[in-house]
């Protein structure tokens, strides 16, 4: 099986559908919990800050009223030199600096409404790039302005630091996901691979076959153990079944033996018997055959239907058959004044049992032959067709008869149905039963269509080599 | 030929054991497996004619017996299990024709025949030849009264398998299985028309037909003035 799809696959599983649903609730939950989280932390901080400035400029303001602008000057000064400071700056009438840790700062900030808190982007002393700042501005008396602020770098750096753990929690989340699911997936894939394989030997008619037990005694074994045990009793039922049809081919063709070979004896030892008797004895002895056919056909399509386990299946060129099935029956048309035409692809192969392919084809042949004319007196042609269509092999036999009405399409392939009321042809009513059961057993079907004049029976099989998609398909 | 029958049903094997005789042969009767292996092991016998399935010891592990004690008797295996698989294990064992029952006695005869008949080393033989017809398996070719006959491929096995069994009955069935290798039952008369096909061939420009049809039982072909 190639790489394509292996991967195919493992997205087509119950474990991936799991692994996505709960990936998908997990980053939701956890997306949930940081935004929250990070909100409610930006709302302290904020409070944080601004209880901070307030208590400064509360301190500011007092150390102006008492020293002035001097002592102003000379406690910020102090202050901005303390590591971890907040933002200061004093600005007299004419908006100059008289002192601050702020280097540089847009206009429009100190031309604010006095004591609004405000956000601002300044650059601070000794260069370097722009920073955020939460900040107030007080109109003091004498025009001079004071602005206290505090940089929001550690808030911002907080939020940035919550990113990071998000990122890296739904990093850790998709490799977790994608971990379990490889391995559960991995896991379970192989183990209901392996029960496909063998459900599928088993059907194939290997009915001994049993699947595989780790002896985890996990659910798949308890399942494996479950089916195991109806696969046994299925075994022993098929068994029985088939000891049934053995013994009724036994008791039932013996007897029928004896009869035939009583009459054959009379027939023998009464050469110069009557010949109304020998008539009686050849009719009798006919009608023995007869008898035997059907019965053979029965039990064949009995074995058929049951997937019989001991029909061996091979790769078969269907075309070289075809043609060795219109060989051998095209002298039979010619005798009667018709002829065999033959389409063949060559090359078709699908693997089967070569015997019941055969059987299949020389029923339809048959069959063809029987109600090949439209009217009396004319040549029976029948044509046979073998040919590839969407990965299927399609063996087709035409006729020129009458043809089935499509009322009864489906009542034909019943046993002993035979369509004309008085049943005098020769026939069981069998073959057609016979060859859809052969289809079946192939993973194909029979169709019967008009080919108006005439019927057309085809028989679709799975082209070697596509089988198991048959197989999927549940061919019926 | 000497034959033996290991068959449990008394009627059939009386009634084989019968039409064996009247056919002109030797016939002993066994009637279970163990006896009939015995009576193998003991008595030099042409063909033997085994049912499948015998009391205390089985047809099939009767003739495996044998062949690993290097007896190389023909064996026909008769059963009621007439499947293909069936066949396929019976000829497997050791067999060397299957017959199903029910059968026709004219062509469990035929066959025995075939078999009791059959050269040790038929390789060897490159031509056969019947009254003035001659079939050369080297060349393909089949001549009568020195004038050459063409046929095609299934013709020619046809012919060569009938001149292998020169004066034996050869059945429908038989032809079936060893020209066309089908086993089923033909409805229609598909042999007949082949038969006679070759029949116009080999038999319609000359004096003396060699292409016998055997009512009831299938053809034989055979020189009628020497026969």
């Amino acid at each position: 099986m190639s790489d394509t799809t292996a991967t195919v696959r493992l997205f087509r599983t119950t474990a991936i559908k799991l692994a996505l649903i709960y990936l998908a609730a997990l980053t939701l939950a956890s997306g949930a919990v940081l935004v929250y989280l990070s909100q409610n932390t930006a709302t302290v901080l904020r409070e944080q800050v601004v209880d901070t400035v307030d208590a400064e400029i509360s301190g500011l303001a007092d150390q102006y009223r008492i020293g002035g602008i001097r002592a102003l000057v000379a406690t910020v000064d102090a202050r901005s030199r303390r590591p971890g400071a907040s933002l200061y700056l004093v600005t007299d009438f004419a908006a100059n600096q008289l002192v601050g840790n702020i280097e540089q700062l847009d206009d429009r900030v100190l031309a604010g409404e006095s004591g609004e808190l405000q956000r601002v982007i300044y650059t601070p002393i000794g260069g370097g790039p722009r920073r955020e700042a939460l900040a107030r501005v007080f109109q003091l008396s004498g025009g001079f302005r004071l602005l206290v602020g505090r940089d929001l770098q550690e808030q911002q750096y907080f939020r940035s630091l919550l990113a990071e753990a998000m990122r890296f929690w739904l990093f850790v989340l998709a490799a977790l996901g994608l971990i379990t699911w490889v391995f559960v997936s991995r896991r379970v894939l192989k183990r209901i691979d392996a029960m496909t394989a063998t459900s599928r030997r088993i059907m194939s008619g290997d009915l001994s076959e049993r699947l595989p037990v780790e002896g985890s005694g996990d659910e798949f074994d308890r399942l494996a153990i479950g089916l195991n045990a109806m696969l046994t009793r299925i075994e022993a039922l098929m068994q029985g079944l088939k000891d049934v049809s053995d013994n009724i081919a036994h008791d039932l063709k013996t007897p029928l033996t004896r009869m035939r070979n009583r009459l054959e004896e009379a027939l023998r030892s009464d050469l110069s018997g009557d010949s109304k008797a020998r008539e009686v004895l050849e009719t009798t002895i006919e009608d023995c055959d007869v008898l035997i056919r059907t019965f053979n056909a029965l039990l064949r399509i009995a074995r058929v239907e049951a997937g019989s386990s001991d029909a061996s299946f091979d790769e078969i060129d269907v075309s070289e058959l075809v043609r060795e099935v219109a060989e051998l029956y095209a002298p039979v048309a010619e005798d009667e004044g018709g002829g065999m035409e033959l389409r063949v692809t060559d090359g078709l192969r699908v693997s089967g049992n070569r015997e019941l392919l055969v059987q299949a084809l020389i029923n339809l042949v048959e069959n063809a032959l029987k109600y090949a004319r439209q009217e009396e007196g004319e040549g029976a042609r029948v044509e046979l067709e073998a040919r590839a269509e969407s990965g299927e092999v399609l063996l087709g036999v035409r006729d020129h008869g009458p043809g089935i009405a499509d009322a009864d399409k489906e009542r034909v392939l019943h046993r002993f149905v035979r369509l004309e009321a008085s049943r005098s042809a020769p026939g069981s009513g069998l073959g057609l039963s016979l060859v859809s059961a052969v289809a079946r057993l192939h993973h194909g079907r029979l169709e019967l269509a008009d080919a108006q004049p005439g019927l057309m029976a085809r028989l679709r099989l799975p082209e070697a080599g596509n089988a198991d998609a048959a197989a999927t398909a549940g061919g019926d | 030929m000497r034959i033996l029958i290991v068959e449990d049903d008394k009627e059939a094997a009386s009634y084989l054991a019968k039409a064996f005789r009247e056919a002109g042969h030797v016939v002993d009767h066994a009637a279970d497996g163990e006896e009939g292996y015995d009576l193998a092991t003991s008595a030099p016998y042409d063909v033997l004619v085994v049912d499948r399935m015998l009391p205390r010891r089985d047809g099939l592990s009767l003739i495996s017996g044998l062949r690993s004690q290097g007896f190389h008797t023909p064996v026909l295996v008769l059963s009621a299990l007439g499947q293909v698989d069936d066949r396929v294990t019976g000829l497997r064992a050791g067999g060397d024709d299957y017959l199903p029952k029910p059968y026709a006695f004219s062509e469990l005869l035929a066959r025995v025949e075939a078999l009791g008949r059959r050269p040790r080393q038929q390789e060897v033989e490159t031509s056969y030849t019947v009254g003035d017809l001659t079939l050369d398996r080297l060349s393909h070719t089949v001549t009568r009264s020195g004038q050459e006959i063409p046929l095609q491929p299934r013709e020619f096995r046809l012919l060569e398998y009938l001149m292998q069994h020169a004066g034996q009955v050869v059945t429908r069935t038989m032809l079936l299985e060893h020209v066309w290798e089908y086993h089923f039952d033909p409805q229609t008369n598909v042999i007949d028309v082949h038969i006679s096909r070759l029949r116009a061939k080999i038999d319609k420009d000359f004096d003396r037909p060699l292409l016998h049809t055997v009512r009831g039982a299938g053809y034989t072909i055979r020189d009628a003035g020497r026969a």
